[in-house]
């Protein structure tokens, strides 16, 4: 603290900073592109597709928009710590299946069956982010070995053990309905049906955002991913934050296989979240402006990013087109949020937002 | 490897980080054997070699970015073994890293405090405490001259002395009791470095033990008291600054004693090269 003591060695008192004007903190902010993306998308199929408009439309554009954001929000955090996570899909089957299991097979009560399926998560994520930490090797690669292995476990160990890929008939369970309202209640707005996935989407995002960038945790994801080695030097605990990131995605999967869980009563191994699959968590982060090498993302950007994809998802099939060409448009406006990221960067050196 | 004790500290001059027998290995090859030094509070010690010599070895055992394998590390006459860097920074030992440890993305004041975040509040609602950080960055900077700075803007896009800068204000503010500079890898103006000398200059006058890495001889002689050469991970010398003149130290540096051994030589055979 010496600094105080020292005399002033400029010309000049300090002066006070100029704040950035409004227009250049909001074209600094990462999630522009995809708020821009976002309004474009919703004009344009509230004219293609007005059923979209409708409570029916909202609750299931709001109901894909929060199990993808669940994933992306985990994901947005990881890969602005510089690291990818591919398993975060398989880890939501795989753990609903141990769940399922659990019940069926082993005759648990619900409670205690979801506690294991999350701490069993929280391994794999353990696993993915000691292993991406202390070998050095690419999380990608990483993850995407834990994908093959937990793909390949789950649907041969549950073939093995319950004779079936499929558990199901879980509602009979006991504890079942308890949880029901944790993870599936909903609230019925005309001919919507609004779940409560939306809220636990809304709060996560709301508690990643104010983690990302009012915590010592948020400066140390930030840093991670885009100057490890300036983070190494400044004492930045690098390994525990990436780490606990790995456990944050595996458990935002955990938590996206339960309320899939618990809606449908069953799972069916080797398949999928819902609609989504893994890679659509990292393209919704990649929307929402996060970088692919780090350092710079945004979690309320991932959260649009999850909008817009769900938007134009519904979008598409509201209007009656042919729903395969939901893949192509997808990878448009990844393709757009990459170039405007690029462009924006380049744009405003004023990256960050504050 | 005088005193081992916990004793009160004598008044003038204290040692403020001293080196018993510090071993550092790299697998199997040893980058630091058996180095051995004090380096005294309310002294500039210059640390000499050449590339590979260990120069950035002790400045990553000092600074806690590696452990030592064997020997004494004693910050205040007790024995200590960082785990991190942010140990080191706890104990008031702070580092100018040679890449300056900036991260581009970040903003000016988020670099600031990177690892050692002011914050307020109770742990489930911990925050930053953004507005103090600002203002301490502002004023940290302006005493190194860097004035009308907006700590929100992002550390890409300063100017690389403006980045120096940084390095220097956050190893002032951090270090309460050491000060390691390893020279900065970018060329610095001659108007900065004239900055970063009055602040080295004013940290000795507060009692700070610092430590300077240079490869530049000439300016080591102008600042320094004490040289700690280095050669082969080993101490192949350690003088005060009334053993030596700035030309011997440039010899010293060049090569020691081969260049010694080859001037002798030379001369010997050639006398009319010893009249140059």
């Amino acid at each position: 603290m010496i600094g105080d003591r020292l005399p002033a060695f400029g010309h000049l008192p300090a002066r006070a900073p100029q704040r950035r004007s409004f227009l250049a903190r909001a074209l600094a902010r990462p999630s522009l592109p995809a708020v821009v993306g976002l309004v474009v998308v919703v004009l344009f199929f509230a004219f293609a597709a007005p059923g979209l408009v409708s409570p029916f439309g909202l609750a299931t554009v709001l109901d894909t928009a929060a199990l993808l954001g669940i994933g992306g929000v985990a994901v947005a955090l990881l890969l602005v710590a510089g690291q990818f996570d591919l398993s975060v899909g398989v880890i939501a089957v795989a753990s609903s299946l141990l769940t399922a299991l659990l019940i069926e097979v082993a005759g648990w009560s619900t409670v205690p069956a979801l506690a294991v399926s999350l701490l069993a998560a929280l391994s794999v994520g353990v696993v993915n982010g000691v292993l991406v930490v202390n070998t050095g090797l690419p999380s990608f690669l990483v993850t995407l070995a834990t994908f093959l292995i937990l793909q390949g476990t789950s649907q041969a160990g549950s073939q093995a053990v319950a004779g079936a890929t499929r558990v199901g008939g879980l509602d009979q369970a006991r504890g079942w309905s308890s949880v029901v309202t944790l993870f599936d209640g909903s609230m019925q707005v005309g001919n919507g049906r609004f779940s409560v996935s939306v809220l636990w989407w809304l709060a996560l995002t709301a508690l990643a955002a104010w983690g990302l960038w009012r915590t010592k945790f948020g400066n140390a994801v930030f840093a991670c991913g885009g100057a490890r080695q300036a983070a190494h030097e400044l004492g930045v605990p690098v390994r525990r934050t990436t780490v606990a990131l790995f456990c944050l995605t595996a458990s935002a999967g955990w938590l996206l296989g339960t309320i899939t869980l618990v809606r449908f009563g069953s799972v069916q191994a080797g398949g999928t979240v819902g609609i989504l699959s893994g890679i659509d968590f990292i393209v919704v982060a990649v929307i929402g402006g996060c970088l692919l090498t780090g350092g710079y993302g945004s979690t309320i950007g991932a959260a649009v990013g999850a909008l817009l994809y769900a938007v134009a998802r519904q979008g598409i099939t509201l209007a009656g087109w042919d729903p395969r060409w939901f893949q192509a448009l997808l990878g448009a406006l990844l393709l757009i949020a990459l170039v405007a990221n690029g462009v924006v960067r380049r744009r405003l050196k004023a990256v960050p937002r504050s | 490897m005088s005193t081992a004790s916990s004793a009160p500290e004598p008044a003038v001059p204290t040692p403020g980080l001293e080196m018993r027998g510090l071993t550092v290995r790299h697998g199997n090859v040893p980058a630091l054997a058996r180095v051995s030094a004090t380096l005294m509070a309310g002294e500039i010690t210059c640390i000499l070699g050449e590339n590979g010599s260990g120069k950035s070895t002790v400045v990553s055992v000092l600074s806690g970015l590696r452990r030592h394998d064997e020997g004494e590390l004693l910050v205040g006459g007790q024995p200590v073994r960082f785990r991190s860097p942010r140990q080191a920074r706890d104990v008031g030992i702070a580092t100018v890293w040679p890449d300056l440890a900036v991260a581009p993305l970040l903003s000016v004041w988020r670099n600031f405090f990177l690892g050692a975040e002011p914050t307020r509040g109770v742990w489930p609602l911990r925050r930053l405490d953004m507005d103090a950080a600002r203002e301490t960055t502002v004023r940290a900077m302006a005493r190194v001259g860097v004035t009308g700075l907006d700590p929100d803007q992002p550390a890409s896009a300063l100017q690389a002395g403006e980045r120096q800068s940084l390095a220097v204000a956050r190893a002032l503010h951090f270090g309460a009791r050491a000060l390691i500079i390893d020279e900065p890898e970018t060329p610095i103006t001659v108007a900065r470095q004239t900055l970063f000398g009055q602040a080295i200059l004013a940290a000795r006058a507060q009692g700070l033990a610092v430590v300077v890495v240079t490869n530049n001889p000439r300016y080591a002689h102008l600042i320094g008291d004490r040289f700690l050469l280095l050669a082969h991970g080993h101490v192949a010398g350690n003088l005060t600054r009334d053993d030596v003149d700035a030309d011997v130290l440039t010899a010293l540096m060049a090569g020691g004693e081969r260049l010694n051994a080859l001037t002798d030589a030379l001369t010997a055979l050639h006398p009319e090269l010893g009249e140059r």
